[in-house]
């Protein structure tokens, strides 16, 4: 465990983190695990942020070597979408017996599970995770996948982040780590050029990078590898030719961000898809790059035209929606997305922001979000499911945004709400994805249900005669029906009476 | 004489198991102001969580002790201890279910003198809250022995042992994880239209049935009762559905000497009839009218049912008891089972499940089984097969996540046979197509003895 607790000292140590650059060196020196409280701890494990960086690189085959549990119960569970291979969404596991762990066979299993995948499904590579049980019971790994490499001629990755080491973030950061021991850097691509770029930390979600895309390729940049969505091993393996790197989700792939600037030399930004003015200033930050790089400065102003062009056609679509969503109050509870920019394209709309929280925002993103607030209080670092069920059962908002988790609490409290986290159903970036957003709020908040499941059964409560009872009076034969059956039970409205 | 073939690869491919702490924290769920907790490092909790929340589409009450790589060294008494006293104050649990992991386990915790020892030494504070704990590592077993241990641990740490004094109007039910919220309401109103009254231990259709309450609650809101299960002693027959549930009526029947009876399936006409048959017998009533129609209207979507199974290949996989239902109703329609897998082949049902061989293994498994078959019976993990192979899935058990109510899916006695007698003759009836010249050309497609079935040639 020597070098895994080395490897997570390292990545914790992030110079390029805005959140660690503000901490004091014995903060630092505590990373950014926060301890967990037994009994009151929600979230994933390191093993957890390990797979999710790296399941969506898809024809590589996914081997967890575990007992059940740790792949029984999590596979095909994230909407990332491939644009080809199928082999990322079949799950491969060890699923250790108490037998194989008692006698120690953990090892010789998982060797020869890596041969049979080989033989079965000639993958690009295999992915072999450990896990806790594994790491207990000493197994190693790195051996395993080394002698399983030179033996089948195949790359075999290991990947070291079992589930105590500690939370999902660290093991997003562990996943990270292995590509850049085992993956980037082995592949030597013959076409590289000037404006191949790497998007890291993009899962394409609901598919909604090749809403994206089409931009990038307009303006004739090269996506080399986008890591992990839709990727492919041989993407990922030549990734360190490209020109210019950007950073979509800081907090998993900032590190392997600045590994491969110190290492390539790939100069990298941090930026978003999510909302207009974000989609056209990382637009913008990738020619820049690019050109400081030595491509051709005249991109510069293709990319100012188009980011012009898409900016008028998105606004104007957006503004038809401002006389319906106008006044709306909105409750954001995610950490995932990197919000300020949603907000901002929210706001502009005429919606009001009435909370969110800031748990995995910069510094520097919370004071652009709290220039959006009505109310520089309405920020939170994490809300009870108790307090938030309190704020949308008081209908102090009219709709949430929120992942998963958190869904029944809307739910449960008659709100309406939107999953803006991985397991949603719509694509959400570039400037169509904001428009669909904008969509998918109206069509959430102006559902006909909410009337409905909020109304009180009208037999609840003091009961009334005959002539009180609903029914449309134009529809006669409702109206007969509803006579009928008041005539067949007597009993009932006697005692009605004497209640009254 | 049914063949039990062991597993023999080293790679599971796609799995058909789900986690036995994930069956012993479902069979927690059914109980009311329930919070089951599993002893292991987060992870275990968040995968089980979402797999529920999935499959339910409800808030789950579930919670972690939190292990970490120091825990692990030092041991996690300390870790149960603050994760049992932090529920109690913040959620005023009236049972914490405590499930074990693999890693817990592996380590060689002594959970149970543990949580003897807190019992001990802080009575006080925990009055009010039940604490029962399952051994259930993960590398062994799945949902059916984690939930049938969950129930045996809460029979010998709740129920109060000892002859009582009977009460003749009571039945003591004790379903399989396999019934769903509709099969329990069901069966409960079966007993009730008999005079009788039942308990059901556990109940998820007072727990899961999917309702809005009111107000916040961090605890599952209904269920069966602690009182309820203190005083199962005094029922005065128990009935078991399932095999893997004989284990935990034998243990109610040592501590209380209540009899039980045991189905292995409510699922079929003479499952229904025989259970029928016992309730009239223990009740001294008559068969009331209302069930007498719902067997004629069973009979009837027998007669109309069966142009449709007859001669149809089953590719099935499921846990054994699961297996056994669903087996045994597709050979009662007339179909036969061409592929079957399951999770275990420790359970003794397994021996009554109507197919020639069943693997132990997975879903990969199944995929390669299957082909030729008419129809996939597993849960939604099926999916991909049922694509790549081109053939209808019908989506039973857990997980389900791709279809909603299936909690709310009725499939035992004689109203949930007619209705899985309609379902599946329909699913049939849509995959149907028109006959093409080419199919049928005498020359092309004859068969002669001791070749293999014509259908197995034309679906690829």
């Amino acid at each position: 465990m020597t070098s895994l607790s080395a490897k997570i000292q390292d990545v914790f140590d992030e110079p390029a983190c805005d959140k660690n650059r503000g901490k004091d060196v014995r903060a630092r020196k505590e990373g950014c695990a926060r301890p967990l409280t037994p009994g009151a701890a929600a979230g994933g494990c390191a093993f957890d942020g390990a797979k999710i960086v790296l399941q969506p690189i898809t024809d590589v085959a996914h081997l967890v070597h575990a007992p059940l549990a740790c792949e029984g119960n999590s596979w095909d569970n994230r909407g990332a979408a491939s644009s080809g291979p199928t082999l990322w969404r079949t799950s491969f596991t060890t699923d250790l017996t108490e037998l194989d762990v008692v006698m120690g066979r953990g090892e010789r299993k998982l060797f020869k599970a890596i041969r049979e995948i080989k033989e079965a499904y000639a993958p690009a590579a295999v992915f072999v995770y450990s896990t806790c049980v594994t790491a207990l019971i000493g197994d190693d790994i790195e051996a395993v996948c080394k002698r399983a490499a030179e033996k089948f001629g195949l790359a075999v990755v290991p990947v070291n982040a079992p589930g105590l080491a500690g939370s999902k973030n660290l093991g997003n950061k562990l996943a990270a780590e292995a590509l850049l021991d085992h993956v980037i850097g082995t592949v030597e691509p013959d076409d590289a050029g000037p404006y191949d770029i790497n998007v890291l930390g993009e899962f394409n979600l609901s598919g909604e990078f090749w809403l994206v895309k089409p931009l990038l390729d307009r303006l004739g940049i090269r996506v080399r590898a986008c890591i992990p969505g839709d990727a492919r091993y041989r993407d990922v393996a030549s990734a360190h030719s490209a020109r210019a790197a950007m950073v979509v989700c800081s907090t998993a792939l900032i590190t392997l961000a600045r590994k491969m600037d110190e290492r390539w030399d790939i100069p990298f930004f941090e930026g978003s898809f999510y909302g207009i003015s974000d989609t056209s200033e990382a637009l913008r930050n990738i020619a820049e790059l690019l050109v400081r790089k030595g491509a051709d400065p005249e991109i510069l102003d293709r990319t100012e035209r188009l980011i012009a062009q898409q900016e008028a056609i998105a606004w104007k679509k957006l503004e038809a929606y401002r006389p319906r969503l106008q006044g709306k109050r909105v409750l954001l509870n995610t950490g995932g997305v990197k919000s300020w920019s949603l907000v901002h394209a929210l706001v502009e709309i005429g919606m009001e922001i009435v909370g969110t929280s800031v748990k995995k925002s910069t510094l520097e993103d919370k004071v652009r979000i709290k220039q959006m607030l009505k109310d520089d209080n309405d920020t939170f670092e994490q809300m009870s499911a108790r307090d938030l069920y309190a704020i949308l059962s008081g209908g102090k908002a009219d709709i949430m945004l929120s992942g998963g988790r958190t869904q029944f609490v809307a739910l449960k409290a008659k709100m309406p709400w939107l999953d803006i986290n991985q397991e949603r159903q719509h694509p959400y970036a570039g400037y169509d994805g904001m428009v669909e957003l904008v969509r998918q709020i109206d069509l959430a908040i102006h559902n006909p249900i909410w009337r409905q499941v909020r109304e009180r059964p009208p037999w609840d409560g003091p009961i009334h005669g005959y002539d009180a009872l609903p029914g449309p009076s134009d529809d006669a034969e409702n109206l007969h029906a509803v006579q009928e059956t008041a005539g067949k039970a007597p009993t009932i409205c006697v005692s009605a009476e004497e209640i009254r | 004489m049914t063949r039990i073939l062991p597993q023999t690869k080293s790679a599971a491919i796609n799995p058909l198991k789900s986690s036995q702490p994930l069956g012993a924290a479902l069979a927690f769920l059914g109980i009311d102001g329930a919070v089951p907790l599993f002893h292991g490092a987060q992870g275990c909790t968040s995968f089980a969580l979402v797999l529920f929340v999935r499959h339910f589409k409800e808030t789950i009450p579930l919670q972690t002790t939190a292990m970490d790589e120091i825990t692990i060294i030092l041991g996690g008494s300390d870790n149960l201890e603050e994760a049992i006293f932090n529920l109690k104050t913040r959620t005023t649990p009236k049972l914490i279910g405590v499930c074990t992991t693999a890693l817990v386990e592996t380590r060689g915790e002594d959970c149970a003198g543990d949580i003897s020892d807190i019992r001990l030494r802080r009575a006080e504070e925990l009055a009010g809250t039940e604490i029962v704990l399952a051994n259930t590592p993960d590398f062994a077993g799945a949902l059916e022995e984690g939930w049938a241990k969950a129930v045996t641990a809460m029979i010998e740490g709740i129920t109060k042992p000892g002859e009582r004094a009977r009460q003749s109007k009571k039945i003591a039910i004790l379903p399989g994880w396999n019934l769903t919220v509709a099969d329990l309401e069901h069966l409960r109103e079966m007993v009730e239209s008999f005079g009788l009254q039942s308990v059901i231990l556990p109940d998820l259709s007072g727990s899961l049935d999917g309702t809005v309450p009111d107000h916040w609650v961090p605890t599952t809101y209904g269920g069966t009762s602690i009182e309820d299960i203190r005083e199962l002693g005094t029922a005065e027959h128990c009935i078991a559905i399932g095999e893997h549930m004989r284990r935990p009526a034998e243990v109610l029947y040592k501590a209380t000497g209540v009899p039980y009876v045991l189905f292995q399936s409510l699922t079929g006409l003479k499952g229904a009839d025989q259970f029928v048959s016992l309730l009239s017998a223990i009740s001294g009533q008559p068969v009331p009218a209302s069930v007498r129609r719902r067997r004629a209207q069973l009979q009837d979507a027998l007669l109309d049912g069966h142009f449709h199974f007859g001669g149809k290949k089953i590719a099935i996989a499921a846990e054994p008891d699961q297996l056994y239902q669903f087996g045994a109703f597709f050979v009662d329609m007339g179909c036969a089972i061409t592929a079957a897998v399951t999770t275990t082949g420790m359970s003794k049902i397994l021996e009554k499940v109507p197919a020639e061989s069943i693997q132990v293994g997975d879903l990969g498994d199944l995929e390669s089984l299957a082909s030729g078959a008419d129809l996939l019976v597993t849960h939604s993990h099926g999916r991909q097969a049922s694509k790549r192979l081109g053939i209808p899935l019908m989506r039973i058990g857990f997980p389900v996540f791709d279809r909603l109510g299936s909690q709310h899916r009725l499939s035992i006695l004689y109203q949930g046979t007619r209705d899985l007698v309609f379902e599946v003759a329909n699913l049939f009836q849509a995959g149907r197509r028109a006959p093409t010249p080419d199919e049928l050309d005498p020359f092309r497609k004859r068969q002669t003895p001791g070749e293999p079935d014509a259908s197995l040639l034309t679906r690829h």
